[in-house]
């Protein structure tokens, strides 16, 4: 008991730390194909938890348009968007990066919903609600959770 | 209701051997089903050409097309569509005398079958108001300037019951909404909105239902997104619903600030969505999951 207080406590720390530095989803860098060279937080991604934010609707429901096979346990794969799998040999971690925080920057005029931003939206809404916000938007993924999610996908090799 | 629905599964149990050749050719969904027939009376046209007006898509289709064989069969015969429980109920109503003229919908139109023709035309533009009228709009002028009755609530089940008594005394008649003339400025500023990519999310509704129609989105099977089938009795809530109740529901799922029912934005929506089914048949109430 004593231990793992200790430990949330150490792990809070380090969340606090990254809390203090991520890259505001203005100030990230895109190169001129779309791709992030630096991380948005420092702390490494942590793949599993990026594999249960792609798999929760609340979070960034990726599955509701892409399939993948290492997303398995997690029922019902759109269509809307390309099956992941092998996903990692297709892009460097920079690329993925891009494509996760803002697929427009590669990909001019995608579907795909830009997950780290928070402006440039025509009646955003207050999330589901159907409600305008009472609140600054934030952006529709953490940077963490951005990181996550692309140490995932960077798992994803045939 | 649920005994009559019972007799008939035991009908078709023994039908089952026959239609199963059939079935399995068909495949899931969609192209492959024997085509929609109502009361083995009324042909429904699922799918058509595409009237010149639309740019993207060559054959349009109704929702129909995409739900389940068990879904779609729930319309071929009105005594298994539980969107006419509503439409039975509007029958009353539209006998029952209300407001301060002492007139019910009958003393002025007699049956409902003479409104026959009028939903596969609607919306529409009327010349007196000035303005592009939706069923909903006519039913709530007929209600407070002729009968000095109240106006339902757009959304109201007793509006949405009656909208769909109108439209199933059409059911079968091709869709033909007018687009031009004094409509065509309201259709422009609804295909604007059609094409406006809203919300966190960034969707538009052609971003679903033209670019992805037929693909799966989680779970839901993409349809065209077209409303020949409003009323809609939906599985899903358990009643029917109306135009700008979907409408409201999709743009909420971009994450974006909605428009009210009966706002002019889903006015002009109405009318330009329905445009896009021009050639199917007035097929409302339908059943949708
Ligand atoms: C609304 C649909 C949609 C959602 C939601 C979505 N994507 Fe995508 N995604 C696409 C489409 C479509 C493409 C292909 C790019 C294009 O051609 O527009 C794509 C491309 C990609 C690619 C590149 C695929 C390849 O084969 O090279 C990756 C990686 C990716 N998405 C990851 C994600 C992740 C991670 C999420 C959730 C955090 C997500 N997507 C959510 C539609 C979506
Ligand atoms: C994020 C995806 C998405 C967007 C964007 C979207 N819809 Fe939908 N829509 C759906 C899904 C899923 C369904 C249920 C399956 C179906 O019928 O296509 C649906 C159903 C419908 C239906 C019911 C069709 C029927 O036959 O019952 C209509 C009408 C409709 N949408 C219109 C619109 C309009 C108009 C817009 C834009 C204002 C829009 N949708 C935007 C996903 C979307």
């Amino acid at each position: 008991m004593k231990i793992s207080i200790s430990l949330a406590a150490a792990l809070a720390c380090v969340a606090g730390i990254a809390a203090a530095e991520p890259v505001a989803p203005a100030e990230v860098q895109y190169d001129e194909y779309g791709a992030v060279a630096q991380s948005l937080t420092g702390v490494a991604g942590d793949p599993a938890n990026g594999k249960v934010i792609m798999g929760t609707k609340s979070k960034g429901n990726c599955v509701s348009c892409h399939a993948a096979a290492g997303l398995a346990e997690f029922p019902f794969h759109g269509e809307v968007g390309p099956v992941l799998d092998g996903v990692g040999d297709r892009w460097n971690e920079a690329e993925m990066r891009g494509i996760v925080a803002n697929a427009k920057m590669t990909y001019e005029g995608t579907i795909m919903p830009a997950f780290y931003k928070t402006e440039g939206y025509i009646r955003p809404g207050d999330a589901y609600t159907g409600k305008a916000p009472t609140e600054p938007l934030g952006p529709l993924l953490s940077a963490q959770d951005i990181e996550d999610v692309v140490a995932f996908l960077l798992t994803l090799k045939e | 209701m649920t005994k009559l629905n019972k007799s008939k599964a035991l009908i078709a149990m023994g039908l089952a051997v026959s239609s199963f050749a059939l079935a399995s050719v068909a495949g899931a969904e969609g192209h492959g089903a024997a085509p929609l027939v109502i009361n083995g009376d009324i042909e429904i046209v699922t799918n058509t050409a595409a009237p010149a007006h639309m740019e993207n898509i060559s054959t349009i289709q109704s929702g129909w097309e995409f739900r389940t064989p068990d879904t779609q069969d729930l319309q071929r015969d009105d005594f298994d569509n539980p969107g006419m429980l509503g439409v039975d109920d509007a029958r009353e109503t539209w006998a029952t005398v209300e407001g301060s003229e002492g007139k019910s919908c009958a003393s002025c139109h007699g049956e409902p079958e003479t409104l026959a023709g009028v939903k596969a035309v609607y919306p529409k533009w009327n010349e007196d108001a000035g303005e592009v009228r939706t069923i909903e709009m006519q039913i709530n002028a007929c209600r407070t300037e002729n009968m000095g009755a109240e106006a339902y609530g757009y959304s109201d089940g007793a509006m949405t019951d009656m909208s769909a008594l109108i439209s199933s005394v059409s059911r079968g008649l091709p869709v033909n909404v007018a687009i031009d003339g004094p409509a065509q400025a309201t259709w422009e500023q609804g295909k604007e909105l059609y094409y406006t990519r809203t919300g966190q999310l960034e969707l538009s509704c052609a971003n679903c239902h033209e670019d992805n129609y037929d693909n799966l989105i989680r779970a839901d099977h993409l349809s065209q997104g077209q409303i020949n089938g409003f009323p809609v009795y939906r599985l899903n809530n358990a009643k029917l619903n109306s135009v700008h109740d979907r409408f409201k529901g999709c743009v909420r799922d971009t994450r974006a600030e909605t428009y009210k029912p009966g706002s002019p934005e889903f006015v002009a929506l109405e009318l330009y969505v329905a445009s896009r089914g021009n050639g199917l048949s007035v097929e409302g109430p339908s059943v949708r999951n």
